[in-house]
């Protein structure tokens, strides 16, 4: 009793100057909320318009469906508009069966959880690299190791590297969320671990896989760095297979060249308005896919 | 654990213990009427009847809420369930007090010259229906088994008494009516016993959850 | 009584701790067994011993023999999958996956290699018909399963376990998360099963166990320490430890 008496007196009594300072406190902190929500919008507005601004008026159809040509003195960015489609579809192809194939061991069948850790760690931290160190590491390997010449082939394992961490730990966070429920009552009927994996885990952790990958998409789309050393600058228009060994800018090495070396802001600003089309589409239908698959 | 429960099978004891009490009183008012010929004690039965039926009807009450709400198994279903058997037999050795009461009242018995002695079957009975309550209240199956043995006394004692009536009756006696009352008083008294045993195999499957079947 | 299964001198160990302490028992065949006991006792653990799901638990060890069919079960030679067919499972919670109801049935036939439709069309509605549930999901067999209501998501997991056609049913506290009316269709529906399917259950509920097994084990402390009929065993039990636990007098 005489400790009720106590702690109740050790409650700050809510006296008047107690309370306004108190409200005083609240609405101060709700104006800085506020004055950074809008900052951040009014930034982002900001960026979005100057480079439409600054973009659209050079943007044609000539610019889109040409190359450069130093003879008619013409800018067109075809080339680098396929390089950067070249160089999704090699790092793709190889990211994702890896990708899911390795989060998918991780998550199902790996039994030594230490290693596991270890692993998730590692790729986390693989994660926070900057991308530029990657594309010192990919010229290294792919170019003097393997030899391969400076091209998407080059280009896109690099990216890989880059994205494969990525793949891994969001596959891994999809399968993850698949009730545990569902493997059981599986494995109860007699179904093989595989055959458990396949038709109950996999569709139900599609929805954060295929997300995922619409995001590496984005990071690939948008990715210079890496591919300064790898990918090459070449401008020239290339069909698939010769670009893999020719150098091969995408639209973000592109954008580089043409602000950078020759000058041509205009052009570059086109590109821009380009890129952040393609970047915000991806986000958008990554953010549409995960709810589409959801509600399947 | 089930603090409650407990202290409710614990009411039901005391209350069987209580119910138990009432019968004794009512067997040792009728034995005092039927010795000393008492006859407007006899008559004060009634009071002590009615007594025991509410008894049993609140013990009834009680059983039925704990098997409700407690959903008993095992020792508390047995115990519950046999007091439920249990107050039925008490009953009926109220009720066959009574009888004898009313026997005693209807008035033959202070014409009679050549008295019956009920002293020792009294004294049998009443000793069993007290013993069966205290086994039952101490879970005693030692004493349950003795009263079942004290059953085969009690049919002995009636069985005595029968022949002396049969002996009177041959021998010419004058008062037919009275041993015709007294033949009743003791069968009744047997009855009395046979509840007692009754109660006696009650507590035996309260304790061990078998039941001798009585033939 | 025939014997379906025998469970002899099992021990099990969850890395140094000792669960299950020989435990010997024979499940009867066409019956409902119930296992009771408190929490942590070693029921559930058990139960999973005998399709081996706990095969799927970490630094597990398991000595001792179940012998179904002729052989023992932890026999290396033994296909898990076989098993498990065999001896079918129904949870705790409803886990119906999230496809539609024919779907969910044909899940485990199709997964041991029927694929002919006319053939799984006979097993859905056999199925569902013994999992009384037909009737309520004979016009919606193509929605969503997740659609239903708790109870009628037991049942349908029940049903998806009846497809593979096994002979045992165990049963993990399989009415825990349902009402009483959902729980008294399962109860209805268990005691119906039992002519064609043998069932081992877990329950919390001792007044389920009275009302629905035939036979009861009692597990303390990962000791088996009384396994008799039910109507013995809730009448006048053998062990004291029993006595105490299902009076409720326990500890």
């Amino acid at each position: 009793m005489e400790n009720a008496a106590v702690s109740r007196a050790a409650i700050p009594d809510s006296s008047a100057s107690g309370f306004s300072r108190r409200k005083l406190w609240n609405q101060g902190a709700k104006c800085l909320i506020w004055a950074s929500a809008i900052f951040t919008c009014l930034l982002l507005a900001f960026i979005i318009g100057y480079i439409f601004y600054r973009g659209v008026p050079y943007l044609s159809w000539e610019l889109l469906t040409s190359q450069s040509s130093y003879v008619k003195k013409t800018i067109g960015i075809l080339p680098n508009l396929l390089n950067t489609l070249y160089i999704i579809v090699v790092a793709m192809a190889v990211v994702l069966p890896l990708g899911t194939g390795a989060a998918i061991y991780l998550t199902e069948y790996a039994s030594n959880k230490k290693l596991v850790n270890l692993i998730e760690f590692a790729a986390e931290a693989l994660t926070g690299i900057p991308s530029i160190i990657f594309g010192l590491a990919g010229m290294v390997l792919f170019s003097e190791m393997f030899g391969l010449k400076q091209g998407i082939l080059a280009g896109g394992l690099t990216l890989v590297m880059m994205i494969l961490p990525v793949i891994v730990r969001t596959t891994q966070e999809s399968l993850k969320t698949v009730p545990n429920a569902y493997r059981e009552g599986a494995l109860a009927m007699g179904a093989s671990k595989w055959h458990m994996v396949r038709t109950v885990v996999l569709p139900n952790a599609i929805d954060g896989i295929v997300t995922g990958c619409i995001l590496s998409v984005g990071r690939i789309v948008g990715e210079s760095a890496a591919l300064l050393f790898t990918a090459g600058f070449g401008l020239v228009l290339n069909d698939f297979v010769t670009a893999l060994e020719s150098s091969s800018a995408t639209l973000t090495v592109a954008l580089y060249v043409y602000a950078s070396e020759r000058g041509e802001t205009g052009v570059a600003f086109a590109i821009a308005v380009i890129l952040m089309t393609l970047t915000l589409l991806l986000n958008f239908s990554a953010n549409m896919a995960a709810k589409k698959l959801k509600n399947v | 654990m089930r603090a409650y429960f407990d202290q409710q099978l614990d009411l039901l004891k005391d209350e069987m213990v209580y119910m138990g009490g009432l019968c004794e009183d009512a067997i040792q008012l009728t034995v005092d009427a039927l010795l000393n010929g008492d006859i407007k004690r006899a008559k004060t039965i009634n009071n002590m009847m009615s007594q025991i039926s509410q008894q049993e009807r609140s013990i009834e009450n009680i059983c039925l809420k704990l098997l409700m709400q407690q959903q008993p198994v095992a020792r508390d279903l047995r115990t519950i369930s046999a007091a439920l058997k249990m107050v039925t037999d008490m009953e009926r050795i109220g009720i066959q007090a009574c009888e004898i009461a009313e026997i005693i009242s209807v008035g033959n018995i202070e014409k009679a010259t050549d008295k019956v002695d009920f002293q020792q079957i009294s004294d049998a009975v009443g000793n069993m229906v007290h013993m069966s309550l205290q086994a039952f209240g101490d879970k005693d199956m030692e004493l349950a088994n003795e009263v079942l043995k004290y059953d085969d006394v009690v049919d002995n004692l009636f069985c005595d008494i029968r022949s002396d009536l049969v002996a009177k009756l041959k021998a010419g006696s004058n008062d037919a009516e009275y041993l015709m009352d007294m033949m009743m008083i003791d069968k009744y008294f047997e009855r009395i016993g046979d509840h007692a045993a009754n109660i006696a195999k009650w507590v035996n499957f309260s304790i061990t959850g078998e039941i001798e079947i009585i033939e | 009584m025939n014997t379906i299964m025998e469970v002899k001198d099992l021990n099990l160990w969850y890395g140094d701790h000792h669960a299950l302490h020989d435990i010997s028992v024979d499940i009867p065949q066409n019956q409902i067994t119930a296992l009771i006991g408190p929490s942590g006792c070693g029921k559930s653990t058990f139960l999973k011993t005998l399709n081996r799901m706990n095969d799927l638990v970490e630094g597990i060890k398991i000595t001792g023999n179940v012998i179904y069919n002729g052989e023992n079960i932890y026999a290396p030679k033994v296909d898990v999958t076989w098993l498990r067919k065999r001896v079918g499972m129904v949870f705790q919670k409803p886990n119906p996956f999230p496809m539609s109801i024919y779907d969910n049935i044909a899940y485990g036939p199709r997964t041991h290699g029927i694929t002919s439709r006319v053939k799984l069309d006979d097993i859905v509605e056999k199925s569902l018909k013994d999992a009384a549930i037909w009737d309520e999901v004979k016009d919606r067999l193509n929605t969503s399963a997740l659609g239903m209501s708790g109870g009628q998501q037991q049942r349908l997991c029940i049903a998806r376990a009846l497809a593979v056609e096994p002979d045992i049913l165990l049963m993990d506290e399989s009415t825990s998360a349902l009402d009483p009316i959902s729980t008294g269709k399962i109860e209805e529906l268990a005691v119906e099963l039992k002519k064609k399917y043998t069932v081992v259950m877990v329950t919390h509920n001792m007044q389920q166990a009275v009302r629905v097994s035939d036979y009861c084990a009692f597990f303390l402390l990962g000791d088996l320490v009384e396994f008799s009929e039910t109507e013995q065993m809730f009448s006048v039990p053998k062990d004291r430890r029993t006595e105490d636990y299902i009076t409720g007098r326990f500890g």
